[in-house]
């Protein structure tokens, strides 16, 4: 079976889920990533949504837009309010968050508000929403992009969400005492951080890609990991869920 | 630094709310006269959370007013601010995130109002935002939180830390939003103001504690009976409430959960409009779906009862 981008990042981001484990997702890709893994290898895993739900059933065909719609809260367990949703985060409920993001620098922090100058930008995005509050205050957090040169950038035009800001122990300095990001799961491979600078470095690559190609469609300079490891493809079994959730192919392309 | 002290000033919020009577009396009026309560300046807070119970009626009846200057809040900010940024009635967004969603692209009208510097746009993390109103709901200037530290979101509005007393950790003092009104639209609601909502609880809880005044719409008026039967489930007493006005599909074409499903595709020919025209687009949408029609029955009208028949009918389906 050929695999899109987007089917790509789900099965990807599923295998980084862990069983008995709680993850902070949204809608689009980190969606069909956090499905996949509780009908996988994860059956145990509670989801969250940042519209306030927790622990939906999400039914195929009818899989939501937004992340408080009612089709995000089918089935749920919970619909707890937004303000207190975040808090469950923050008290350290969360072992792994999801969030994409339109530029990503070589520590891990993402733009997602404004390309060029903040007051008078050359492109004003539509914000944070949760994702500054995800990475603040997830035990982990996974980044599922596209992977583009034009997204991975030497240096963000604009922090709105942190992630090891200039690297070395900056994160921790700046006060947040948890988390950080874990994993960046792009097109081409995935990636992890240098634990001591937190450079971005390569950890694996999908099949099919090289670390030319990574280094062609990166702004900046890419550490490669000397445990250079290959994914293992999606599997017929993983790309059936994913289209048995998604027949219209509204979100896996 | 965009945000200012009367923003945060409790003890000025706290002196607005004591010196206002609390009558546990009927407050059942007419839409318009709920909005007529709105004054230029104001700081507006609305319920919902993006395309879902959104105080769309409420919106509606207020910018037939023609108001200026006002100041609209929303953890998600959908295209009812587009709607005040070209109506000329906003003058300040302050959100985390403005759009429909994914399948609708940016914002147009964000992007050219920001990007011009034709309205003021304070951004804030989601939870950022959240602790603003729980901080006014708790009637405290501010919240110690993890949040936002170390991002460049701390210098948009002008926020500061705090060392914390005990431990001396560095934490985000997250100011206190105590806006003027609050706009919020429920399922349900006595005479009185007692209010339910199903599903989703968003912020509105926290805002009708925020505000100084409140306004809210209902899809149903019951009795008093049917409330006090299930106390639990009121979010908001009839103290609070200023303003009650009954407006079934309050919220459409967004979502109310139970009651009707969004209209997606109303959505996408409102996004074609500004497609091909910019704010144009939305100048003559509000033309005729705001300022044209007589009475919120009529803007309803112009869906058609058949075609919010089946949002209805799919809203049953997905929460049941």
């Amino acid at each position: 079976m050929s695999v899109t981008a987007n089917e790509l990042l789900a099965v990807m981001g599923a295998r980084e889920l862990r069983d008995d484990s709680t993850v902070f997702t949204g809608v689009g890709a980190p969606m069909m990533a956090s499905v996949l893994a509780q009908r996988t290898h994860a059956p145990r895993l509670t989801m969250m949504v940042e519209g306030g739900v927790i622990g939906p059933t999400w039914k195929p065909g009818e899989l939501p837009i937004s992340t408080n719609e009612m089709r995000a809260a089918y089935r749920a367990q919970m619909l707890p309010a937004i303000t207190d949703a975040f808090l469950l985060a923050q008290r350290g409920f969360f072992d792994v968050g999801f969030i994409g993001g339109a530029q990503i620098d070589r520590y891990g922090n993402v733009n997602t508000s404004a390309i060029g100058g903040y007051a008078r930008p050359r492109v004003r995005l539509p914000g944070s929403g949760g994702a500054n509050d995800i990475i603040s205050l997830c035990r982990e957090v996974i980044i599922l992009t596209v992977h583009e040169k034009r997204r991975f950038t030497e240096r963000v035009d604009f922090v709105t969400s942190p992630g090891y800001l200039e690297g070395g122990d900056s994160r921790r300095r700046a006060g947040l005492l948890f988390g950080g990001v874990a994993r960046v799961v792009t097109t081409l491979g995935i990636f992890g951080f240098h634990p001591e600078s937190r450079r971005m470095q390569l950890l694996a690559l999908h099949p099919g890609a090289t670390v030319e190609q990574v280094r062609e469609h990166t702004g900046f300079d890419v550490l490669v990991s000397p445990q250079l490891t290959t994914t293992k493809p999606p599997t017929d079994e993983e790309l059936s869920i994913l289209r048995m959730l998604d027949p219209k192919r509204q979100f896996i392309g | 630094m965009t945000i200012a002290p009367r923003e945060y000033d409790f003890v000025a919020a706290r002196r607005r709310l004591e010196a206002k009577p609390k009558p546990a009396g009927p407050k059942l009026g007419s839409l318009e006269d709920a909005a007529a309560l709105v004054k230029d300046g104001d700081h507006l807070a609305l319920g919902g959370c993006l395309y879902s119970r959104t105080p769309l009626a409420l919106v509606w009846a207020l910018l037939r007013r023609r108001p200026t200057g006002l100041i609209f809040s929303r953890n998600l900010m959908c295209y009812e601010g587009e709607w005040g940024m070209v109506a000329g009635a906003v003058s300040k967004v302050v959100t985390s995130w403005m759009g429909i969603g994914l399948p609708w692209g940016l914002s147009r009208i964000q992007r050219e109002f920001v990007e011009a510097g034709r309205v003021e746009f304070e951004e804030w993390s989601h939870l950022g935002l959240g602790l603003r109103y729980r901080a006014a709901a708790m009637g405290v200037p501010f919240l110690p939180s993890l949040t936002m530290l170390g991002s460049d979101l701390m210098g948009v509005g002008g926020s500061k830390t705090v060392e914390c007393p005990y431990t001396g950790r560095t934490l985000h003092a997250v100011p206190a939003l105590y806006p003027d009104v609050a706009l919020i639209h429920v399922q349900k609601a006595d005479r009185l103001g007692n209010c339910q909502i199903d599903g989703y609880p968003h912020m509105d809880g926290d805002i009708a504690r925020a505000a100084a005044t409140v306004l809210v719409t209902a899809e149903e008026i019951v009795s008093e009976d049917e409330i006090r039967l299930h106390p639990d489930r009121t979010v908001i007493p009839g103290f609070l409430v200023d303003a009650l006005a009954h407006a079934p599909y309050g919220s459409y074409p967004h979502e109310c959960y139970g009651a009707y499903d969004a209209e997606p595709e109303h959505f996408t020919a409102y996004v074609d409009g500004i497609r091909e025209r910019g704010a144009a687009g939305v100048a003559d949408y509000l033309e005729r779906y705001v300022y044209a029609p007589a009475s919120h029955a009529d803007y309803l009208a112009l869906f058609g009862a058949a075609r919010r028949a089946e949002a209805a009918a799919r809203a049953r389906m997905l929460t049941t």
